[in-house]
């Protein structure tokens, strides 16, 4: 924690960065706060909290002259992969500052990796990353599996909390609000054509994070559907979003007469 | 350069779901559920997740109206609260206090809506109260 902090003071005072997102503790709970002024680290913390840090950094539309530092785990780098490589925010002006999840925290999120490449606080812990329920869905025969996914998408209230948190959604103009799709105002939703559309624009985006299965206040479980989805991706693509290689986003090359779909192609 | 979230209530029912506002160089941005509250535990409905649009927004009345010859006017709070208690002052006294009813509202604070009862119960007469969040 000490280590972050100075490191952020020594960014501040030197210019490097203009200012911080990070998260600051009030009250007995961190909330996300932009750091400007090194006298206001004091009250620079971690938490076990997560929010989109990575989202919440597209302020930066707002003052593309500066640079910005932004505190990431492992799920906020993935995010900020997505987002450079989406043309959503330019790489160079970012400087991330890494903070590895504690144990807790990484089974609670049962998440593959939960440690940036680089960081400055916590350790490197590898957790076994649980299949289970999406093997277990998966081995249902059809009709008790569309009958899963119809009771659980049923349930849905159309808060669009899992669009609203997520790091990765970011377009201007939704699907989910594109009135001859889902009518407005209307609820419940459309069972399945709301989440299903969701689902779709997941494709080749969805990082993994949990942050939706999180918000959800009826408990759809859609980091499982979300994750088949990534998983498809993975197999006709060979693309996992997050991943920081130099590749392309599969709809970067769908119609580009690049990608084929042969017999070997599911 | 100035963004913070600062943890406040929702104000659209009676839950208490805790949010955290936006502000972005002074201007309301945009609404997070609190991940620490144990009501809503970093959930939300629609009409939180939106909560701050009606502050900002260009229909809000920023003034009592009062309807002259079919027409919405507007109004001073002096003049609007005298019509107000005229009124339900004849009311009471042409077609007695049960005559009368309040519905108050979820958006008020807990104390504004003991106070709205005790109106209606010490003052007008009647036990016809009742309010929007049980509709």
């Amino acid at each position: 924690m000490e280590a972050l902090k100075n490191e952020v003071e020594t960014l501040l005072r030197e210019g490097t960065i203009s200012a911080f997102l990070g998260m600051k503790l009030i009250k007995g709970q961190s909330i996300p706060f932009l750091f400007t002024h090194p006298d206001d680290l004091e009250q620079l913390t971690i938490g076990e909290a997560r929010y989109p840090l990575a989202k919440i950094i597209l302020i930066a539309h707002k003052y593309p002259d500066h640079h910005l530092g932004i505190m990431v785990r492992g799920c906020d780098e993935k995010a900020l992969i997505e987002l450079y490589r989406n043309k959503q925010l330019d790489r160079c002006k970012l400087v991330p500052m890494g903070v590895a999840c504690s144990g807790e925290l990484a089974e609670k999120c049962n998440c593959s990796k939960p440690y940036p490449s680089q960081f400055i606080v916590g350790e490197a812990r590898e957790i076994s990353f649980d299949r289970a329920i999406l093997e277990k869905i998966e081995s249902l025969p059809l009709d008790e599996r569309f009958g899963y996914w119809i009771n659980q998408l049923g349930k849905c209230i159309k808060c669009y909390g899992c669009r609203n948190i997520c790091p990765v959604c970011f377009c201007e103009v939704c699907t989910l609000e594109d009135a001859p799709l889902i009518p407005l105002g209307k609820i419940p939703p459309e069972v399945p054509a709301f989440h299903l559309s969701r689902a779709f624009h997941m494709a080749g985006r969805c990082i993994d994070c949990g942050l939706c299965e999180e918000g959800c206040p009826v408990d759809i479980p859609l980091r499982t559907l979300y994750r088949k989805v990534r998983e498809i991706v993975q197999e006709l693509f060979d693309y996992l979003p997050g991943e920081d290689k130099e590749v392309v986003a599969p709809l970067q090359i769908l119609g580009d007469g690049s990608f084929e779909i042969t017999e070997g192609n599911p | 350069m100035n963004y913070t979230t600062i943890p406040t209530t929702c104000a659209y029912c009676g839950c208490g779901c805790e949010i955290l506002f936006e502000v972005l160089d002074g201007e309301l941005v945009g609404t997070i559920p609190s991940k620490a509250n144990p009501i809503n535990h970093g959930s939300l409905c629609i009409k939180g997740w939106t909560a701050h649009e009606f502050v900002v927004s260009e229909k809000r009345l920023k003034s009592p109206l009062i309807r002259k010859n079919g027409e919405f006017k507007e109004a001073t709070w002096d003049e609007a609260l005298n019509l107000v208690s005229s009124t339900l002052k004849e009311i009471k006294e042409t077609s007695g206090p049960d005559s009368l009813a309040c519905l108050s509202s979820a958006k008020c604070t807990n104390e504004e809506n003991y106070l709205m009862q005790k109106v209606m119960r010490a003052v007008v007469g009647t036990n016809n109260v009742d309010h929007c969040a049980r509709l």
